[in-house]
């Protein structure tokens, strides 16, 4: 398939994992923490590891969307469904996630409550112009790749005086979240967070644009490379993070140069901007609270959104016991090194939100790689700096 | 002369409630629409079951409730489907399939038109396919209580002599084939479901196996398992396949046909081709020195012009599947947990 095989060629990997092997150099180790779970997908569904010496190790970060969403949002959202009686329209992936009591908006739907799947913020819109008897809510999740499409929904439906159309946000932020893993203070029992560097992720920069990361690059001294979702970027990007720390230079560089721009899309920048505003703090699942991490509605659109109209709760729910979601997603520890991993935990019955979507790190291991020893496969290597 | 005064208006009309009320608008449906069309000596009996001789020898009996939406795609419709289904169902087993019976049940509200052509389909499929739909059974749901038409078939079959074709058959050293392409027909369902335009337009590949299956089993008796992998796709059916034989398996992505519209719409819709529904394509597993000759028999029907050798049967405790990629790495294929849901990002 044009304008995708080529970024999947076996003589070229074998050509660029000749390169790594090469370059790498055998004393250290490079932990590369890939951000994205586009990348954690890319480099399980291709085997990428299998390609790398063993002191290249890929860790793999929390940007899955739908992994970081704390279980109180999702109680939220039930309850618009449940208590407030409206047609709650969301992405696909958000319908398995586990909330309080074993439930998930996929259970709320079979026992009657009106959920319906979207493509898009247009279908939602679409939903609402053609129930003018119901209201409806978009639930709006996703880093900085899916904001601007809720920003022009939101334009979109004030400019039409669209009255029971509502959004409930939970747009987030990824520098923040980078930030929150390096500023993460160790936990008793945890291993030392050993990030030497990262793959910044590749649809988030096409918005907010390389020069985003630079402060973190700077500040931290960890080199970012933006990577593409495909397997060649993968291991373009890992080359590149390498050869920086070699060097010992710590820049933001841009692979997928082929769609990302320093400055990014200052058009969807500006339609954010309008909308959107900071929220002091925010929950993640795994982070705990973050400040300046996440958008609220601004009080133009405050007639729109939905924690305004329903007076939605704040519902402080707490992870499974056990679950250690919190720990893999900021890469100090191996889904395999959790006592729930495959036991009761497992894609069909998620405990934690890592082993929800194909993107989350427990997924991956689980249905890409769980035959493979713990050394293969991305482990956290110890006492090699 | 017709039994009723005036004809159905097959054009117009719309099923009732007095189409499955047992009375005269009943036997007027199956008379003017399901008979007329499905035409048989033993539907033409009229009775509530049909009588036949079997020969001696091993039967197969098998059953398939179809509830497809939409009820046309591109490539077939609920119809035709459920006439392959079952079919296939039958042929797995390596036998000839002799009869069908069908089931519907009709929403209060449907057009007669659409039945109609749902009818004719299914009377061409089984006609093309030389098995009769014999018996069948029509019942009405008030509206709202169904979607329009769910259709159930059910097939006996008879078992050639010295075949042993079953799920459990698998042995390490047995080569895995595909008789073609994965994931047409889901993408097929999936983009006309989603109303997605591509420029090439992607059709289901629904089409009854048993004459490729007759061909098979005449070359190589020795057949240890047949199965078509239909939902959950290629991937569902070999993890399928592995647990109840109680072998691992090792496969080739670069051997795998994949349509690159087939490719493309799922690049696009975030799914796995190998986890995409097929309506007419099979898994042959069979023991390595006969492979290459069964190939060869495949290649030749033209519903397997590009079956492929994908892998091979290993020994393995934990039964898993796994596959070396395209791109050199390798990792395990596995069963397809919830629905696949297109990712958002």
């Amino acid at each position: 398939m044009k304008y995708i095989d080529e970024f999947r060629q076996r003589d070229l990997a074998e050509t660029l994992a000749a390169a790594i092997d090469r370059e790498a150099d055998h004393r250290r180790h490079y932990r590369i923490m890939e951000f994205c779970g586009g990348h954690t997908h890319a480099i399980f569904r291709y085997g990428v590891q299998d390609l790398m010496p063993a002191n290249v190790r890929f860790i793999h970060g929390p940007g899955c969307p739908v992994c970081v969403l704390p279980i109180g949002r999702i109680d939220s959202a039930i309850a618009l469904v449940e208590v407030h009686g409206v047609i709650l329209c969301t992405y696909g992936d958000m319908l398995r996630v586990p909330a309080s009591d074993r439930r998930s908006l996929l259970k709320v739907k079979a026992e009657g409550g009106d959920v319906r799947m979207v493509y898009s913020t247009q279908d939602a819109l679409k939903i609402a112009r053609d129930n003018p008897g119901r209201q409806v809510v978009f639930f709006a999740i996703g880093f900085e790749t899916t904001t601007p499409p809720t920003a022009v929904a939101l334009q979109q439906a004030q400019a039409e005086g669209l009255q029971n159309f509502s959004v409930f946000c939970n747009h987030v932020l990824t520098p923040a979240a980078m930030r929150a893993i390096l500023d993460a203070p160790q936990r008793a029992g945890e291993a030392a967070l050993a990030i030497d560097g990262f793959l910044g992720p590749s649809h988030v920069s096409t918005i907010i644009g390389s020069h985003a990361y630079a402060p973190l690059a700077r500040r931290y001294g960890k080199p970012v490379v933006i990577a593409g979702f495909e397997p060649l970027d993968v291991m373009q990007s890992a080359l590149m993070v390498i050869r920086q720390l070699n060097e010992g230079r710590c820049e933001v560089e841009n692979e997928y140069s082929r769609v990302v721009t320093a400055e990014g899309n200052r058009k969807a920048q500006a339609r954010v901007a309008e909308v959107f505003e900071l929220r002091p703090t925010f929950e993640w699942r795994g982070l705990g609270l973050v400040a300046d991490s996440a958008l609220r509605i601004r009080p133009e659109y405050a007639n729109l959104d939905a924690e305004q109209r329903f007076e939605v709760a704040a519902i402080s729910a707490s992870d499974v016991k056990g679950c250690e979601c919190p720990s893999i997603l900021r890469g100090v520890k191996r889904p395999v090194d959790c006592k729930l991993f495959g036991t009761v935990c497992s894609p069909e019955n998620p405990m934690g939100s890592c082993m929800v979507s194909s993107e989350g790190a427990c997924a991956a291991y689980w249905s890409y790689g769980r035959f493979r020893q713990p050394d293969d496969a991305g482990a956290v290597q110890e006492g090699v700096a | 002369m017709s039994r009723f005064p005036m004809r159905l208006d097959i054009r117009r009309g719309h099923v009732d409630m007095s189409h499955g009320s047992g009375g005269r608008a009943m036997a007027q449906l199956i008379d003017e629409l399901f008979l007329h069309h499905l035409d048989n000596a033993l539907l033409r009996q009229g009775n509530d079951q049909a009588a036949f001789t079997v020969s001696a020898g091993r039967m197969v009996m098998s059953t398939d409730g179809h509830v497809i939406s939409p009820l046309f795609f591109p490539g077939g419709d609920i119809g035709s489907l459920a006439v392959h289904g079952t079919l296939n169902d039958i042929a797995m087993s390596g036998a000839k399939p002799l009869y069908l019976a069908a089931g519907f049940i009709l929403e209060e509200g449907f057009p007669l038109a659409d039945l109609e052509r749902i009818v004719i389909s299914m009377a061409a499929a089984a006609n093309a396919a030389g098995v009769p739909v014999v018996t069948g059974d029509t019942k009405v749901v008030e509206r709202g209580k169904g979607d329009g038409v769910f259709i159930t078939t059910t097939g006996v079959g008879v078992v050639p002599e010295g075949l042993a074709i079953s799920g459990d058959g698998a042995r390490p050293g047995d080569a895995i084939l595909i008789s073609g392409s994965m994931g047409d027909h889901g993408v097929a369902i999936m983009s006309s479901r989603e109303n997605l335009e591509f420029e090439t337009r992607i059709e289901s590949d629904s089409a009854a196996l048993h004459t490729l299956v007759a061909a098979m089993v005449d070359a190589v008796p020795e057949i240890h398992c047949l199965r078509d992998p239909t939902r959950g796709g290629l991937a569902t059916t070999l993890n399928e396949l592995a647990q109840q034989s109680g072998v691992g398996m090792r496969l080739r992505e670069a051997t795998i046909p994949v349509r690159s519209a087939v490719q493309a719409a799922c690049e696009l819709l975030g799914l796995d081709p190998l986890y995409v529904a097929n309506e007419g394509k099979l898994i042959c597993i069979c023991p390595a020195v006969a492979a290459e000759r069964l190939l060869a028999v495949m290649r030749n029907h033209p519903l397997a012009a590009e079956a492929a050798i994908i892998g091979e049967v290993v020994e393995d405790a934990e039964s898993f599947v796994q596959m070396e990629t395209s791109f050199g790495g390798s990792r395990i294929v596995d069963w397809l947990a919830g629905e696949q849901l297109p990712r958002i990002c």
